[in-house]
């Protein structure tokens, strides 16, 4: 799997630590070509294909048009890129006007996911965020008409001052709203971040750890009721509208990051390789850029994962979902150690067994 | 340049008429980043042999914590060009870690300094004392290798308890003293009431007084002439056969033992074979030197002179303090040697895991070289494993010594809860037969006899003496009262002050008392104590559970009186100390089957590391990871996970946390 990220932002939210740029002017065009061809670099040296998730969060604020350039170059090369079935993009609810979404869907896209994060004009200040409730509602009604079962929206909680009755509210409205797929993040304060800054020198209040656990056991206990499977710690989904590209992701099947800071999981067999790597391309743009323009990518470091790293991570990212970690899985990463034998002998594993936290069968 | 200057005026004086022939080769000391090139490794070597007995002075400074000795020994390693005057002089003579970070020294280092003055070349020898109550131990053992003191009293405090403290040492040794009167520069300085206070209570005249500022340097001088004028030469003579005093040690890991030695008598160089009046072992010397402060390589060391030598010691036991050294085939009576300091505080100490044992063990025989005051018994425990009860001198020294264990050797271990050394005069035939006495000392509460064998149970006191301005008086007597304490003796020491001596049990002191003092004094109070024995009392021994498993290094013996109140406060503290689980805990403090106290800590319901967004997972596994690590540093107590150094957190002040 393929995933572009898009560097830049008009602004960074308040809580956001991820590796984002704002800068005044961007060259669309050329970052979408190094885009094209970092992807179409790792895709041959990986191997990888069958589908695409432009963005990661933050969100498209995407020339439609250059989102076509790059993904023409994709299809090329490889025939059987022609069956590109899933292209999520990730969008910000300001830059998700109908014409735009329409010119993403023309180019190829057939997944949207909107960064609503609240239906709170207050809370959205407070979270730095660009757009308003209106806008919001609006940006995912018009992916709803475009990208019909094919919409999903984020939502933050645990702000800072956040009540109980705020955030159920926020879900009734989130639901009245919704398509068929939800993601639902626990505000998380980084170091670094404008809101941890506040919420640390006290200006702002620490959400309190039981508070926490209410508002996610609400929002569970909420979303059940109105039909969505909760398949994975963070994401809900109804009527089968699941995130098939997330899942590759828990499932530690292979994906290739491309843009700058993105991070990828694959063997690159193109090379000769048979061992599974971690790797994460350069962080800033413009190093990145030379990067890739001069040997095709711009991979800033990649390591090989042992065994044991392997089976950590399939374990770690695995039992955040409803299905686990199935056996067949478990023994691609191990074949010589079952799951009974590792997890069923005496130990910290069977205690928990016993005590109804995991569950092995 | 300073130094360049300073320098240059000895060498032109040195040359002057000297009785000595040999040549003087005396390096210059550059600043402590140079410091390396010139370590004993050095070609050129000191040569001692122009420092006659008579112009040689073993001095210390002694005076209360925070008065400013640290900075008076900076002062006069400056002055005499031991050191070069930079900005960056601060407590030079702390090395420790430890003591940089908290300001205070622990380990006595000294320093030969040498000073010309009225044309004639001094050696002067000086040793820097620790000023906290802890440490008073190593202030007696720096006196011995002494023949006068300067006594630092704060122009601003004034007389300060460990000021009498040390004057008592120096007086009982018979040493020269040189009141000095510190920091005149701050502005509240008033130097006068302390020259009176000093004439009454040490009874000496005010015109010896010497009112200084070390930071500024303000007649810091004068204190220099001071001590050549009035601390008397060393009484000994290198015609007499060798016999110097090992007064302190440090452990070298490429070098071996690394002796501090005071010559009585003699003369030592390398190639001498040594024997230790103590062990009957005989070395050969292979260094000797002196410190200024870092290890400078002389040929041979004389008569009253002050510094180190190497001979090849590797084990730990071999240099003990207060041993006689003296040539092969020429014994000497052995000096007086010292009594050993009397621990106040006990704690046990265990390896995280029993594989560590070996480390820790050897770890703690190099620690307990270099700070001999800490006592050291094997123990066990059935929870913990094999492990040793060590005996300090105080909390703070505790604190200390473990902060030392982990920065200088990379060890963790488990600590459990402070003791002092209780007494029971048992009653029960059976145990008198097994102990092969009929008073038996307890130092592991799990040693505690039961009542009913027992006809009485002892616990030490000691001696408090408490100086404080007069306005908390209404404060601080309630304090000690409320610690079991019995007043002794009151007197004002001046207009302002008073000086209150009450006897205290021991383990009412050795936690808290000291902080309890300075915060309801505004740090005004001083404190400084000395054993006085023991007496009767009804002690009891209390288990802390979790769950109903106990928590072996949280238990305590206490006073029946003061169970509740000890217990509650454990468990509140634990409370907090302890992260919340996947379960409920209750946290109990018990005597015997009954339940004292109790408190409750909830299950977490949502983990705190949920981290649910996107994001490289490489980043999610390490925080995975930080948390396995972290586990891995908890002890199990049944099912709940307790850090290691649990009892500390639940000791320390709030404030530290």
């Amino acid at each position: 799997t393929p995933r572009p990220q898009w560097p830049y932002c008009r602004q960074r939210c308040s809580y956001c630590s991820f590796n984002k740029y704002v800068v005044p002017a961007v060259d669309e065009a050329a970052v979408g070509a190094c885009l094209a061809r970092e992807a179409r670099t790792l895709l041959r040296l990986s191997q990888v294909q069958r589908w695409v998730r432009r963005g990661g969060a933050p969100r498209g604020c995407w020339d439609p048009s250059a989102a076509a350039r790059s993904h023409p170059p994709l299809s090329a090369p490889q025939r059987h890129l022609c069956l590109l079935r899933r292209v999520t993009l990730e969008a910000n609810p300001s830059s998700a006007s109908a014409p735009r979404l329409a010119g993403f869907r023309a180019a190829g896209v057939n997944r949207l996911s909107v960064g609503v994060q609240s239906l709170d004009d207050a809370e959205l200040r407070l979270l730095g965020r660009e757009h308003t409730a209106a806008e919001a509602r609006g940006a995912v009604e018009a992916a709803r008409g475009l990208f019909p079962g094919r919409t999903s929206l984020d939502l933050l909680f645990g702000l800072p001052g956040q009540s109980r009755d705020a955030w159920a509210r926020g879900l009734e409205a989130a639901l009245g709203l919704c398509d068929d797929h939800i993601s639902l993040y626990q505000l998380t304060l980084e170091r670094g971040t404008a809101l941890a800054a506040q919420v640390w020198r006290g200006v702002l209040p620490v959400p309190p750890q039981d508070l926490l656990a209410d508002m996610y056991q609400a929002a569970r206990d909420t979303l059940v009721a109105a039909g969505f499977r909760h398949y994975e710690v963070s994401n809900f989904a109804r009527k089968g509208a699941l995130s098939t590209h997330n899942l590759s992701y828990w499932r530690a099947e292979q994906y290739i990051g491309v843009g700058p800071g993105a991070h990828g999981r694959f063997v690159p067999r193109g090379e000769g390789s048979r061992s599974r790597e971690a790797r994460v391309q350069t962080l800033e743009p413009n190093a990145w850029m030379r990067e890739v323009r001069s040997r095709g990518h711009g991979t800033r470091k990649r390591v090989v994962l042992s065994p044991l790293e392997q089976l950590e991570e399939v374990l770690a990212l695995g039992l955040r979902t409803d299905e686990g970690v199935p056996h067949q899985r478990w023994g691609r990463f191990s074949p010589h150690l079952s799951l009974e034998a590792v997890f069923g002998a005496p130990g910290e594993a069977l205690d928990l067994q016993r005590q109804g936290w995991l569950v092995l069968d | 340049m300073a130094l360049a200057g300073r320098t240059a005026k000895w060498w032109a004086r040195l040359r002057s008429p000297c009785p000595a022939a040999a040549p003087i080769c005396l390096l210059p000391r550059l600043p402590a980043a140079c410091e390396r090139q010139y370590s004993s490794r050095g070609k050129e070597k000191v040569d001692m042999s122009t420092y006659a007995v008579e112009s040689i002075r073993n001095f210390s400074i002694i005076a209360h914590v925070d008065h400013g000795k640290s900075t008076l020994a900076d002062r006069l390693l400056e002055i005499t060009g031991t050191i070069s005057k930079t900005d960056r002089n601060k407590q030079v003579l702390d090395k420790l870690q430890v003591e940089r970070e908290r300001g205070i020294t622990v380990k006595a280092q000294s320093a030969s300094l040498f000073y010309n003055h009225h044309g004639v070349n001094y050696l002067l020898n000086l040793i820097d004392t620790p000023g906290h109550v802890d440490f008073s131990y190593e202030v007696s053992r720096s006196l011995s290798a002494c023949q006068g003191v300067i006594l630092v009293v704060d122009a601003n405090e004034g007389i300060q308890a460990q000021t009498v403290a040390n004057f008592y040492l120096a007086f009982e040794a018979q040493l020269a003293i040189i009141p000095v009167i510190n920091k005149i520069d701050l502005k509240n300085a008033d130097p006068e009431r302390v020259e009176k206070q000093i004439e009454k209570l040490f009874d000496i005249p005010v015109d010896e007084c010497i009112r200084i500022s070390a930071k500024q340097g303000t007649n810091v001088e004068k204190v220099l002439q001071k001590v050549i004028e009035k601390i008397p030469p060393p009484q000994c003579n290198t015609a007499d056969p060798l016999k110097a005093l090992v007064f302190d040690s440090t452990f070298d890991h490429y070098r071996g033992v690394i002796a501090n030695i005071a010559l009585f008598g003699g003369e030592i160089q390398k190639g001498h074979k040594i024997v230790s009046a103590h062990t009957k072992k005989r070395y050969e010397v292979n260094e000797v030197g002196i410190l200024t402060p870092d290890e400078q390589q002389t040929h041979k060391l004389y008569a009253g002179q002050v510094g180190y030598l190497i001979a090849g010691m590797k084990e730990v036991t071999e240099a003990q303090i207060g041993d006689t050294l003296f040539l092969y085939k020429q014994p000497v009576e052995p000096l007086p040697g010292f009594k050993s300091a009397k621990p106040m505080v006990f704690a046990g100490m265990y390896p995280v895991d029993q594989t560590e044992y070996n480390n820790l063990k050897s770890a703690l025989e190099r620690l307990t070289l270099n700070d001999s005051s800490v006592t050291v018994h094997r123990d066990s425990s059935l929870a913990l494993g094999a492990g040793w009860r060590l005996g300090f001198l105080g909390l703070l020294h505790m604190e200390v010594f473990n902060q030392r264990l982990e920065q200088e050797y990379n060890m963790s271990v488990i600590l459990t809860a402070p003791t002092v050394p209780y007494k029971a005069v048992l009653s029960s035939a059976k145990l008198i037969k097994e102990y092969g006495k009929e008073e038996i000392t307890i130092i592991n509460p799990a040693q505690f006899p039961d009542k009913l064998s027992v006809s009485e149970y002892l616990e030490p006191t000691v001696l408090g003496t408490i100086v404080t301005p007069h306005e908390y008086i209404r404060k601080i007597i309630p304090l000690c009262q409320d610690r079991r304490a019995v007043q002794k003796d009151m007197l004002y020491i001046d207009e302002h002050r008073v000086m209150l001596k009450y006897l205290f049990p021991l383990n009412e002191i050795v936690v808290d008392f000291y902080d309890a003092l300075k915060s309801l004094s505004s740090g005004y109070a001083s404190f400084d104590y000395e054993d006085a024995g023991y007496q009767a009392a009804d002690l009891i021994k209390m288990d802390i559970l979790l769950n109903g498993n106990p928590v072996e290094e949280l238990a305590t013996i206490i006073h029946n009186d003061k169970a509740y109140a000890t217990g509650k406060f454990l468990c509140e503290r634990l409370k907090d100390a302890i992260p919340r689980q996947l379960f409920e805990i209750a946290i109990q403090a018990a005597v015997g089957k009954k339940v004292i106290a109790r408190e409750t800590l909830k299950a977490y319901r949502k983990n705190v590391v949920a981290k649910c967004y996107g994001g490289d997972i490489t980043r999610r596994m390490k925080l995975l990871k930080r948390q396995a690590e972290g586990k891995k540093l908890m002890r199990k107590i049944g099912n709940v996970e307790v850090p290691r150094d649990a009892f500390i957190r639940v000791l320390k002040r709030q404030a530290d946390k």
